[in-house]
C-alpha cells in the first residue's frame, strides 16, 4: 500500500510541479524563445569569445543607460570571465581588466584637497553606473528607470532567453493597438495591453509597452573576432554575458557539483552494501 | 560511528568472510570521514579575506604630496604606513648607527630603494603589539611607541623597549620617480 | 522502553567521568543500545535526516551572518557580496537557501509518515505536540530568514504576512505597526527579523532535544502500530538504525545536491534578485512553496479576518489531531477506509499547493466560463482551493473523529515479529 501511495505522492508532486510553474495575468507575454547556451546543462561552461563579444555590446550600447554596478573590473578577468587568462591567476594584474578599467572614470575625493574628483578607475573598481543616482536615471529616460543589469538575466524568468527574445522580438504593433508615446511594443515584455487594445477583446495580443526602444540593429557593433555582427548575433551575445555577470560563479558551481554527486552515489552504494550487512541475518 | 562498525561485526555472524564484511564498513565510515572533512574546508576557507578585500591588497601612492622633513601615514591593508621623506641629517644618523650593536641588526640601505634613500617606508604598527608610533618621541630620532614605550631610529629600527622586531619594510616598487606601488 | 542502563564503563576515565557526569552512558543509551522496532521502513529515516537539515542550516547560517549586513540599505549587496567575492559564498549561500526547501520537503514527509501510522496517538500525543511546535518555529524562521535578502520578494512577502495581523479586530493596527517598528516594513523591521531569524533556530534545536526525550521515553512506533513486546521485536539502534538512517542521508544528500549545485534558483523566484522597492509591487506575489497549501487557504475565505483564522485554523487542527482521532487501531496499515480518506488528504494538500501559486480567478479549465458564485466563476482555482480547503477541515474535524467509531478495522498482529515473519514467507 505505501509503496502505491508513495507514486501517488510523487505523481501529485510532479503535477504540483508543473502546475505550479509562472502564471501570468491576462494578455500576459509570449513564451520566450529557447536557445542552445553553451552554459546549460551539467557541464555546462561559458563560451569565452562569446563573453568578449556580449561585453562588447553591453561597453558600447547598453551601458549607455544601464548600470552594472556589482561586477567589478577584475571580475573580467576571473576564472570563467570574458577575459581570464592563465598567465594571470590573479586578475588584477591582467592587462585586459587594466586596460579596460583605464578607461572608465571614477568619482572620488582627492585625499589633500577634499575635492570632488575623477580618477581612472583601477581593477579593484566596479563598474560606474551612467546616471549619478535614480532621478537623473529616470529624468534621462523619459520617466523610466533602465534596471541595473548585474542580475538581470536571474531577475526575469527565463533568465538570457527572455533577454535574447526581448532584445530579438520587437515588431510593428498590430492593428488596434493604440501605443501610448515613449512606450515600444514587445511581444515578449510583460504587461496587459487590454486597455490599449481595440479589436477582438477574446484576442488581446500579448506582451506589453517597454519604454526602451530596440537598442540592437545589425553592425551596430563591431566583432573584434570577425564574426558577423547580425542582430541575432549581438543578442545572444549580451545575453550570455549577462548570464556571466549574474552568476560568475557558474562554471564553478557545476563542476564542483558533479564531482558532489559522484561521490555521495558511491557513499550511498558503500552505505547501502554496509547496511545489507548489517542487517542480513535480522528478518524485518 | 566508529563503534558502528565494530559492534556491527564483532556479532557472531555466518555465511560470508568477516574481512569483507570488515571492509565494507571500514571503506563506508572512510568514506563518510572524507567528504565530511573535505565539506570543513569551504566553511574555513570562508573566513579568509574575500576577493573584493584582496583586490585592494595593493596601492599606489604620489610621493610629490611628501615634502622634505615630512611623513604621511596613509591606509594599507587597513593599517597605517608611514611614507616619510628624511632630511639628509636623518639618513646620516641612520647610516652611522649601521655598526652599533642593534637588536634587530639590519642596515639602513637595506631598507631603503638604492637610490632613493630619503623616501623610508614603513609599516606603522608597533612590533611589540601593534600599537601606532608617534615620530619625533625618545633619544634616537625616530618614533617612539606609547602603549609599552618602544624606541625606533630614523631607520624605524628598533632601539629601546620590548618590540623585538624593526618597523617593517612592506613590499612596494617605484614605478618612477614619484610614484610608488605598495603591495 | 528505555529501561534500565546497560552500559558498562570499560576504562578508568569513563568510570571516573560515569560517576561524576553519565554522558557517555546518555549517548550510549541513547544511540547505541536503544532498542528500535526492527520492523521500521525508510519513512522513519526523515528524523536523522531532519537532524541533519538542523545541523546543516546551523552551520551555514551562522557562517552566512559573518558577512551579512542586516541593514535595508547594504543588505542586498551583502548578499550580491556573499555570492561573488567570499570564498565559497556561493556554495554556502545556495546550501542555506535549498537547505530550507529540503528541510521542509523532509518535515512534511516525517509529518504524513506520523500521520498515516498513528504516531500521535497515546502514549505520544506530547511527542507530536513538540513535533509541532517544531514545525511551527520553523514556518516562522524561514518567513523571517526569507525576508533577509531584501530582495523584491521578500519585502512585498513581509508586507503581505505582517498585514495578516492587522485583521484582527481592534488590536490589529497597533500589533502591525509594533511588529513594524514603523508605519511600513522598513530597516527596523529588517533588523529584528534578522535577530528572531538567529534566535529561533536555536529555539528548535532545544525544543527537538524535548522532542528526542519524548520518543526516548514512549519509544519509536513502528509500521504496525503495535507496541514491541519482547526483545525479538527489537534491534539495537546501533549498528541497525545508524546505518539505515546513514544510507537514508545519503540518498538525501543527493537530491540536496542537485538543488544546490544545478537548479539553486529553482524553488526560489526570480523577483527576489530584484532589489526591494517599496514603490513597486511583483506583478504575481506567491510564498515559498512550503507555505502555498496555507496561502490557498488564506485567500480561499472572502473575508480577511475569517481567512486569517482559517489558516491558523489549519495548524491549529494538527496540535488537536491527537484528540481528534477516536480510533483504536493505531496504524492505518489496518485501517482501509481511514487509509482511502488519507490519500484524499494527500491529493487535497498537493491542490492547495497548487491554488496557492495561481490566481484566485483564473480559470481552473482554460476558456470555460460557468457561472458566478459568491463573485468568482465556479472554474476557478480560488472555487478550487474553497472544496480542497472544506476536505482538509473535514478529514480532521469530521472524518478523524466520526470514522474511528464506526469504521472497520482489519485484524491487527500481536506482535511486531509475526507478521514481518509471515510477509518474508509470503514473499519467497
Amino acid at each position: 500500500m505505501l509503496r502505491k501511495l508513495s507514486v501517488i505522492a510523487a505523481a501529485a508532486g510532479l503535477l504540483v510541479a508543473g502546475a505550479a510553474s509562472p502564471a501570468f495575468a491576462a494578455g500576459g507575454a509570449m513564451h520566450a524563445k529557447d536557445v542552445q547556451w553553451s552554459f546549460e546543462g551539467p557541464f555546462g561552461k561559458f563560451d569565452q569569445a562569446q563573453l568578449q563579444r556580449g561585453f562588447k555590446v553591453y561597453r558600447e550600447v547598453c551601458s549607455a543607460c544601464h548600470s552594472l554596478k556589482l561586477v567589478a573590473f577584475r571580475n573580467l578577468g576571473d576564472k570563467g570571465g570574458p577575459f581570464y587568462n592563465e598567465k594571470y591567476p590573479n586578475s588584477n594584474d591582467n592587462p585586459w581588466v587594466k586596460a579596460v578599467a583605464k578607461d572608465y572614470e571614477i568619482a572620488d575625493i582627492d585625499g589633500e584637497t577634499g575635492d570632488a574628483i575623477k580618477r581612472p578607475a583601477t581593477s579593484a573598481d566596479r563598474f560606474p553606473a551612467p546616471f549619478p543616482n535614480e532621478a537623473a536615471a529616470r529624468a534621462g529616460n523619459g520617466g523610466a528607470l533602465p534596471p541595473d543589469m548585474s542580475l538581470l538575466a536571474k531577475a526575469r524568468e527565463a533568465g538570457p532567453d527572455y533577454i535574447y527574445s526581448l532584445l530579438v522580438g520587437y515588431v510593428d504593433p498590430p492593428k488596434g493597438l493604440t501605443v501610448p508615446t515613449g512606450g515600444h511594443y514587445n511581444p515578449y515584455f510583460p504587461g496587459d495591453l487590454t486597455s490599449a487594445w481595440h479589436g477582438d477583446h477574446k484576442n488581446v495580443p500579448k506582451g506589453g509597452f517597454i519604454a526602451m526602444a530596440a537598442p540592437l540593429k545589425a553592425d551596430l557593433v563591431t566583432f573584434d573576432d570577425g564574426t558577423k555582427s547580425t542582430l541575432d548575433q549581438q543578442a545572444k551575445d549580451v545575453s550570455a554575458f549577462l548570464m556571466w555577470a549574474a552568476e560568475p560563479k557558474l562554471e564553478e558551481r557545476k563542476q564542483t557539483g558533479f564531482a558532489v554527486l559522484i561521490y555521495l552515489v558511491l557513499l550511498s552504494g558503500l552505505l547501502y552494501a554496509s547496511y545489507k550487512t548489517v542487517w542480513r541475518n535480522e528478518s524485518h | 560511528m566508529a563503534d558502528t562498525a565494530v559492534g556491527a561485526t564483532t556479532e557472531p555472524e555466518h555465511g560470508s568472510d568477516p574481512s569483507r564484511r570488515d571492509f565494507i564498513h571500514i571503506a563506508a565510515i572512510a568514506a563518510a570521514a572524507g567528504g565530511a572533512a573535505t565539506l570543513v574546508w569551504p566553511f574555513i576557507d570562508q573566513m579568509n579575506p574575500s576577493a573584493d578585500t584582496r583586490a585592494l591588497a595593493s596601492t599606489e601612492f604620489d610621493l610629490t604630496k611628501v615634502a622634505e622633513g615630512q611623513q604621511v601615514t596613509i591606509k594599507w591593508r587597513g593599517k597605517p604606513l608611514f611614507v616619510r621623506n628624511r632630511t639628509q641629517a636623518e639618513i646620516a644618523k641612520a647610516v652611522a648607527d649601521d655598526n652599533v650593536n642593534l637588536p634587530d641588526p639590519q642596515k639602513d640601505a637595506d631598507r631603503v630603494k638604492p637610490g632613493k634613500a630619503n623616501w623610508l617606508i614603513v609599516g606603522g604598527n608597533c612590533t611589540h603589539l601593534g600599537c601606532v608610533p608617534t615620530f619625533g618621541g625618545g633619544e634616537y630620532g625616530g618614533w617612539f611607541c606609547p602603549c609599552h614605550g618602544s624606541v625606533y631610529d630614523t631607520s624605524g629600527r628598533i632601539r629601546k623597549g620590548p618590540a623585538p622586531t624593526n618597523l617593517v619594510v612592506p613590499e612596494y616598487a617605484f614605478l618612477t620617480d614619484t610614484k610608488v606601488k605598495i603591495g | 522502553m528505555s529501561g534500565h542502563s546497560t552500559y558498562q564503563p570499560k576504562t578508568g576515565f569513563e568510570r571516573w567521568l560515569d560517576a561524576r557526569l553519565p554522558i557517555i552512558r546518555l549517548g550510549y543509551d541513547s544511540f547505541v543500545d536503544y532498542p528500535t522496532p526492527r520492523n521500521l521502513n525508510y519513512w522513519w529515516t526523515f528524523g536523522g535526516i531532519l537532524s541533519l537539515c538542523l545541523a546543516s542550516q546551523l552551520i551555514t547560517g551562522i557562517i552566512l551572518v559573518m558577512h551579512y549586513t542586516p541593514s535595508a540599505a547594504g543588505a542586498f549587496a551583502s548578499v550580491e557580496h556573499i555570492m561573488r567575492d567570499v570564498n565559497y559564498g556561493w556554495l554556502i549561500r545556495y546550501m542555506h537557501s535549498n537547505g530550507a526547501s529540503m528541510f521542509f520537503i523532509a518535515v512534511y514527509i516525517h509529518m504524513l509518515r506520523g500521520l498515516y501510522y498513528g504516531s500521535y496517538k497515546a502514549p505520544r500525543e506530547v511527542l507530536w505536540l513538540l513535533g509541532c511546535v517544531i514545525y511551527l518555529l520553523m514556518m516562522a524562521t524561514a518567513f523571517m530568514g526569507y525576508v533577509l535578502p531584501w530582495g523584491q520578494m521578500s519585502f512585498h512577502g513581509a508586507v503581505v504576512i505582517t498585514n495578516l495581523f492587522g485583521a484582527l479586530p481592534l488590536v490589529g493596527e497597533s500589533i502591525t505597526t509594533w511588529l513594524w517598528g514603523g508605519f511600513a516594513v522598513d530597516n527596523p523591521t529588517l533588523n529584528r527579523f534578522f535577530s528572531l531569524h538567529y534566535l529561533l533556530p536555536f529555539m528548535i534545536a532545544g525544543v527537538v532535544i524535548l522532542h528526542v526525550w519524548a520518543l526516548h521515553v514512549v519509544g519509536q512506533n513502528n509500521p504496525t502500530g503495535v507496541e514491541p513486546k519482547s526483545k525479538a521485536d527489537t534491534v539495537p539502534f546501533t549498528p541497525y538504525a545508524t546505518v539505515k538512517d546513514g544510507f537514508a542521508m545519503s540518498v538525501f544528500l543527493i537530491l540536496f545536491a542537485f538543488f544546490v549545485f544545478y537548479m539553486p534558483n529553482a524553488l526560489g523566484h526570480a523577483d527576489n534578485y530584484i532589489e526591494a522597492n517599496p514603490l513597486v509591487t511583483p506583478s504575481h506575489i506567491v510564498p515559498e512553496w512550503y507555505f502555498l497549501p496555507f496561502y490557498a487557504i488564506l485567500r480561499a475565505v472572502p473575508d480577511k479576518l475569517m481567512g486569517v483564522l482559517a489558516m491558523f485554523g489549519a495548524i491549529a487542527c494538527l496540535f488537536a489531531l491527537p484528540w481528534l482521532d477516536t480510533s483504536k487501531v493505531r496504524s492505518m496499515r489496518y485501517r482501509p477506509t481511514a487509509k482511502i480518506y488519507f490519500v484524499f488528504f494527500l491529493v487535497a494538500c498537493c491542490i492547495l499547493g497548487v491554488c496557492g501559486a495561481k490566481l484566485p480567478d483564473d480559470p481552473v479549465i482554460p476558456h470555460l466560463t460557468t457561472f458566478q458564485l459568491m463573485g468568482s466563476d465556479l472554474n476557478s482555482y480560488v472555487w478550487l482551493s474553497r472544496v480542497a480547503s472544506l476536505y482538509y477541515f473535514a478529514f480532521f474535524l469530521v472524518v478523524m473523529p466520526v470514522l474511528g467509531l464506526v469504521e472497520k478495522t482489519l485484524p491487527v498482529p500481536d506482535s511486531i515479529a509475526s507478521p514481518a515473519l509471515s510477509a518474508d514467507a509470503n514473499k519467497g
